[in-house]
């Protein structure tokens, strides 16, 4: 129950009152409260530190520790006391929310002993109020994760392989975590050395080296020795090749492998040199093929997988894109804007190197950003005015969004990060009210099912009973005050979808006996249950596989089994509801009902044709005969 | 430039809600209602000083301004009724509680409709029923009012019930209880055909014992 709503129990139940002129039955009789009614002052020690309290301010909630009778296994015969070898400090605000109903975080306690607390008191951490909420999860969640670094460190990529993988599997996994087997440690250290000299070759083949004799001028490297580069190069990119095939080869899902960013850096790095075999040495197209090897410095990107701080890096980039457009975007207006003056300045003057705005964009640019190279200089007067205006802004321009991006860094990766945790734990909060509130609900049915049970075992002793608060039984009685109010009960959605399903079907077995009143009545249980889910219903029920069959069997059974433990009232009150259906004693018709099932009428054209109905009404007694015979009846999925 | 700056600050412009709203909020919630003394209250209730007292502590505590506004006195409803949605008859309630119409209840009106409906006498409890069910105050229940109230006690039990809930079921209780109480079919219920139909009932008469111990 919610927090506090004990106090105004009372008045819930004086108001039902005014129900009472309305009921068609009587009202249930009230729980027998047998513990003292009057208000008294608790004692409760807690490591020497007394507390006092009225009982009631206990009781608000019942469903913790002080609340319920479990604090009697504290009680202090000698001391007349609750002793509670506990920390004092802390107790003194789960007082607090007894008190106030509101549970506050201490900002100077440790938060697993506040936890810890909590759990010991059976206090759940969620109705912690929203002003410590915030700095609560903060700091569970730090420790969580500290907790949680801790122990990744300690066991990391040790995770055992699941027993029976494959040698793909295996071999996916020695690719994604090289920490696995040293010859996965092998191979990931030997590609990553291949990269190296990869580039190192592709950067020392264009140094120029000593010409050879006989010559000049002076040879790159690469020219030189274009043997031994070559031999290097297709040492690489064999190796290359190779674990890019390994790696297409191992992949649980090659699609999304061939998609991924790796995959298409490793083609990239690799694909120059098969089409620099393929070429022909044609003099047209080696321009092209000059150009295609710039595309060998993508090799670099490879080592990206042997670098967690490039990943990163990569990650923040992308998830600050809008920044970065927005600075590109506010550059370009004022490299525009300021390139059109300049240019416009410098229009008239003789042999100026502003030959056009485009042509301006460089002297905007390498202004802005004070680089100043000196190649374009503005001559006249307006020119070097507003070319030192530009040098000006330049740096506020460049230098005022750049801490921006850089907080935006860490605010929009920390919001991220926290955004979707919140996101999770909101849906989790959310589920958990709710399911406290099916509890409360549940709660009640539960009871009822129990009263049930009770009813017909009359010696039953006070294990039915459980260990239900005077709270929870006076609310049960109120609810129960309402059901006898309005002439239905209370039931859960499984029951209530299955009593659609079963009173559709049962519309459809009395057409034969009056036809237009059954269409009155199928017209107000349209409201209920959807058309479709009553002739999928239908379907299901009339397409009688034995197993079909016995589970709509049960499905009647439960009713049936409803019908007999709840007094006769209830079976002249389906007279009432039905109305128009012919559903004189229950036990009769349901037969009817379940026999004319298999014969279905010609609203279901399309469903074959069942058994004989002979087989059916026998399974039927059987399952009912056992009916009686068991005691506890399963009604509801709670 | 001034474009540049412009276009830096166009995002951070932000307007904030007003706040006038949370004003209001915070003056309401400013006052506060002490009630009568407890001798007087003891007088004009059939409770006594110890429970009258058990029941300001209570009180007190869920409403520290000693007012329930309508909206709380909602909330506080709903949540014994998880099922369905008792926003409509807490509103009824609401009213009948607060005989003063001043929107909202104070000590006072609470401690007395808890008097009359726990301590009264039948005749008391089932004129505090009428008021309830008379919801224009007419001194006369008609069907409207009627299927009203009927309708919002059905709300209350949600959406799975057992039978399932049809929807003339309101209107076919209502007429039940016109049938039972209006004695010279006029179409409307008085209080005395209301009292004199009530006293006819044995189960409503031997309902109305059962809640004497809830305090």
């Amino acid at each position: 129950m919610a927090a506090g709503v004990a106090t105004w129990l009372p008045f819930a139940r004086a108001a039902a009152v005014g129900w009472l002129p309305l009921a068609k039955k009587t009202m249930p009789k009230p729980p027998v409260d047998n513990t003292s009614r009057s208000d008294e002052i608790l004692y409760v020690n807690v490591s020497g530190v007394r507390f006092q309290t009225w009982k009631n301010t206990l009781d608000r909630y019942p469903d913790t520790l002080l609340g319920s009778s479990e604090k009697e296994f504290f009680y202090n015969e000698d001391t007349q006391e609750y002793f509670f070898d506990r920390d004092p400090e802390m107790f003194r605000h789960i007082l607090n929310f007894y008190r106030t109903g509101k549970l506050h975080y201490p900002r100077h306690e440790c938060i697993q002993a506040f936890d810890e607390e909590l759990a010991f008191y059976g206090i759940v951490p969620e109705i912690i109020g929203d002003c410590c909420m915030e700095e609560y999860r903060d700091k569970k969640k730090e420790n969580q994760e500290r907790l949680a670094e801790d122990t990744e460190a300690n066991e990391a990529m040790d995770a055992p392989l699941p027993p029976h993988s494959t040698s793909r599997e295996r071999l996916w996994r020695a690719f994604e975590n090289p920490h696995t087997s040293t010859m996965a440690l092998v191979f990931y250290y030997v590609t990553g050395f291949f990269i190296a000299v990869s580039v190192i070759a592709n950067v020392v083949e264009t140094v120029p080296c000593r010409p050879p004799k006989g010559s000049v001028k002076d040879l790159p490297c690469g020219e030189k020795y274009q043997l031994a580069f070559f031999c290097m190069d297709t040492a690489c990119v064999l190796i290359f090749t190779f674990e890019y095939l390994m790696r297409l080869f191992a992949a649980p899902s090659r699609c999304k492998f061939m998609r991924s960013v790796m995959s298409v850096i490793d083609v990239v790095a690799i694909m120059p040199y098969y089409i620099g075999l393929v070429m022909p040495e044609n003099e047209d197209v080696s321009g092209a093929f000059v150009t295609l090897r710039v595309f060998r410095v993508f090799r670099i990107f490879k080592f990206s997988r042997h670098s967690q701080g490039l990943r990163i890096l990569g990650y923040t980039l992308k998830s600050c894109a809008s920044e970065l457009g927005f600075l590109l975007f506010s550059l370009t207006m004022a490299i525009i804007i300021f390139a059109t003056v300049m240019f416009y300045a410098e229009k008239g003057t003789k042999g100026s190197t502003f030959t056009s705005i485009p042509a301006s964009f460089w002297y905007t640019i390498v202004t802005m950003t004070t680089l100043g190279y000196g190649d374009m200089v503005p001559n006249t007067i307006a020119g070097k005015i507003f070319g030192s205006i530009c040098s000006l802004s330049g740096v506020l321009v460049i230098a005022l969004p750049v801490p921006v991006i850089v907080s935006n860094f860490s605010r929009i990766y920390h919001q991220n990060q926290r955004a979707d945790k919140m996101r999770a734990q909101q849906k989790v909060r959310l589920a958990r009210i709710r399911m406290a509130k099916k509890g409360t609900a549940n709660a009640f049915l539960q009871y009822k099912e129990d009263r049930s049970v009770g009813d017909r075992q009359s010696n039953s002793t006070a294990l039915c009973v459980k260990n239900r608060s005077a709270f929870e039984h006076q609310h049960h009685h109120l609810l129960h005050c309402l059901e006898k109010t309005t002439n239905h009960e209370f039931t859960n959605e499984v029951n209530y979808s299955e009593l659609c399903m079963t009173e559709s079907v049962g519309f459809r077995t009395s057409r034969s006996t009056s036809l237009s009143s059954q269409q009155g009545a199928q017209n107000n249980s349209t409201g209920c249950c959807p058309r479709r889910a009553r002739r999928r219903a239908a379907m299901r029920l009339a397409n009688s596989t034995v197993s079909v069959s016995r589970g709509s069997v049960q499905e009647l059974d439960t009713l049936h089994v409803k019908t007999t433990c709840i007094p006769p009232q209830t079976r002249s009150s389906l007279n009432a509801q039905a109305g128009d259906l012919k559903l004189n004693c229950g036990e009769q018709d349901f037969t009817a009902a379940i026999i004319s099932i298999p014969t279905p009428p010609a609203n279901t054209p399309d469903e074959s044709l069942p058994p004989s109905p002979a087989p059916i009404p026998g399974i039927l007694r059987n399952t009912r005969a056992t009916a009686y015979t068991s005691d506890t009846v399963k009604i509801s999925s709670l | 430039m001034g474009a540049v700056v412009g276009t830096l600050t166009m995002q951070t412009k932000q307007r904030r809600p007003s706040r006038d709203k949370a004003d209001d909020d915070l003056e309401m919630t400013m006052v506060c209602h002490r009630p009568e003394g407890l001798d007087q209250l003891e007088a004009q209730t059939n409770f006594s000083k110890r429970e009258l007292q058990v029941l300001y502590r209570g009180f007190k505590n869920e409403c520290p301004s000693g007012v329930v506004n309508e909206d709380t006195f909602k909330q506080i409803y709903s949540q014994f009724f998880p099922h369905g949605d008792a926003s409509t008859y807490a509103h009824f309630l609401f009213n009948a509680f607060d005989s003063a119409h001043t929107g909202s209840i104070k000590f006072e009106d609470f401690v007395t409709a808890l008097s009359i409906l726990l301590r009264g006498t039948i005749t008391e409890k089932l004129q505090w029923t009428f008021n309830l069910y008379d919801i224009n105050r007419d001194g006369y229940i008609n069907k409207e009012e009627m299927t009203d109230i009927v309708r919002a006690i059905y709300d209350m039990m949600g959406k799975y019930t057992y039978p399932v809930l049809k929807n003339d079921a309101p209107k076919q209780h209502v007429d039940a209880f016109f049938q039972k109480m209006d004695k010279n079919r006029d179409g409307v219920v008085t209080l005395d055909e209301f009292i004199l139909s009530c006293q006819e009932d044995e189960n409503i008469m031997r309902s109305l014992q059962l809640f004497e111990n809830v305090i």
